[in-house]
């Protein structure tokens, strides 16, 4: 696995290039640090706003009643209509997406369709939602322009694409 | 629209737990959220703290600015608005090396620290043509190698863990492009609106 190489790597470049070049990285390293803290706390706040909306939202059972309604449209499209729950969810909440994503391939089995389908979706999109609030949130910008409407519109078009790459490939 | 949005999760998920008896549900999930947010910002937290630090050695070492200068033909173009030796840029990249190799949590904070850096560039509260760029090509993914779903294969006995790579790489490829259009679309629709 070169995936446990990576951050030793990295950090190890660092450090001996700024060893080389004289620069204190210990005292550079704390004074960078610090910003981590305040950007943290600043977080919170939106953090923990939208997962309670989301949270509601969820344990409701609106969420899956709004689920079911969509379902039989996949059909029409020759999708297997298993696939819908996570296609939604995928934006708005990055561990429902996750979990969702388990139970498809331990149902389905990771080689079937739909198993090929959930992995490609969940790694092709990422949580919209979630990267707009902390990442907005973080540096204070209270109004965010088009940003939602571009993110959730590239969502769109990438769950297409990876449903139809999946098909392409696997079938 | 985030206000909205925020608000109807939140209505709907109150209105139709009240006529299908789930509100004990809701009352649970309430406070094991704000639990949980806590938790996810602590951790974060320790995220944050050690890539901040770390990335501020690369910078001052001047390895950011060699990634900025190694990519700077293509990242100008995307970021025009960005002073092609501003520290900005490096974040940027960072950040988006960090996505490709599925580094989530060394990516995030690279993320934020370039939003700051536009944030400084901008100076307004509001979202600056460079962060909607930058969110949207986050939002829609940079993942070359999806290790988190390659582990699920493998967990659940898959002959061919890693035969979803390829799919995920043209998938991506194509949803980046396309956040990229969509942002040029937007922008360009603003600039009309503006000129008006």
């Amino acid at each position: 696995m070169i995936s446990i190489w990576l951050i030793p790597g990295v950090i190890f470049i660092v450090l001996t290039v700024a060893t080389v070049k004289r620069v204190p990285a210990y005292e550079v390293f704390v004074e960078g640090s610090k910003e981590g803290i305040q950007i943290a706390v600043s977080l919170l706040p939106f953090l923990l706003g939208m997962m309670v909306s989301i949270a509601i939202f969820q344990a409701s059972g609106a969420m899956d009643a709004i689920l079911k309604v969509f379902e039989p449209m996949m059909s029409v499209f020759g999708v297997p209509e298993e696939i819908l729950p996570l296609a939604i969810v995928r934006p708005i909440s990055g561990t429902a997406a996750l979990s969702m994503t388990t139970e498809l391939i331990r149902t389905f089995g990771p080689d079937s369709i739909i198993g090929q389908l959930a992995s490609t979706m969940q790694g092709s999109t990422d949580t919209t939602l979630y990267i707009i609030t902390v990442y907005f949130g973080a540096v204070g910008i209270k109004r965010m322009g088009d940003a939602l409407k571009v993110g959730l519109l590239a969502d769109l078009v990438g769950i297409i694409a990876a449903i139809v790459v999946v098909f392409i490939l696997f079938t | 629209m985030v206000n909205l949005i925020w608000v109807l999760l939140a209505g709907i998920g109150i209105v139709y737990a009240a006529f299908n008896g789930t509100m004990k549900e809701v009352n649970q999930a309430i406070f094991s959220t704000l639990d949980e947010a806590v938790m996810i910002t602590l951790s974060l937290a320790g995220v944050l703290v050690f890539w901040l630090g770390l990335m501020k050695i690369a910078e001052e070492a001047g390895l950011l600015r060699g990634l900025s200068a190694m990519f700077r033909p293509v990242v100008q173009r995307i970021f025009p608005e960005i002073p092609k030796d501003d520290p900005a840029l490096g974040y940027i990249l960072s950040n988006m090396t960090a996505n490709m190799f599925g580094l989530g949590n060394a990516a995030t904070p690279m993320g934020l620290k370039a939003m700051k850096e536009m944030k400084r560039l901008s100076g307004t509260e509001e979202a600056s043509r460079s962060m909607i760029t930058f969110l949207a090509i986050n939002t829609s993914s940079l993942t070359l190698i999806p290790t988190t779903v390659i582990a699920i294969r493998m967990k659940y006995g898959s002959v061919d863990p890693t035969s979803i790579v390829s799919a995920t790489i043209i998938a991506t490829v194509i949803s980046t492009t396309a956040a990229l259009l969509i942002d040029r679309f937007f922008y360009y629709r603003r600039m009309r609106v503006m000129n008006r």
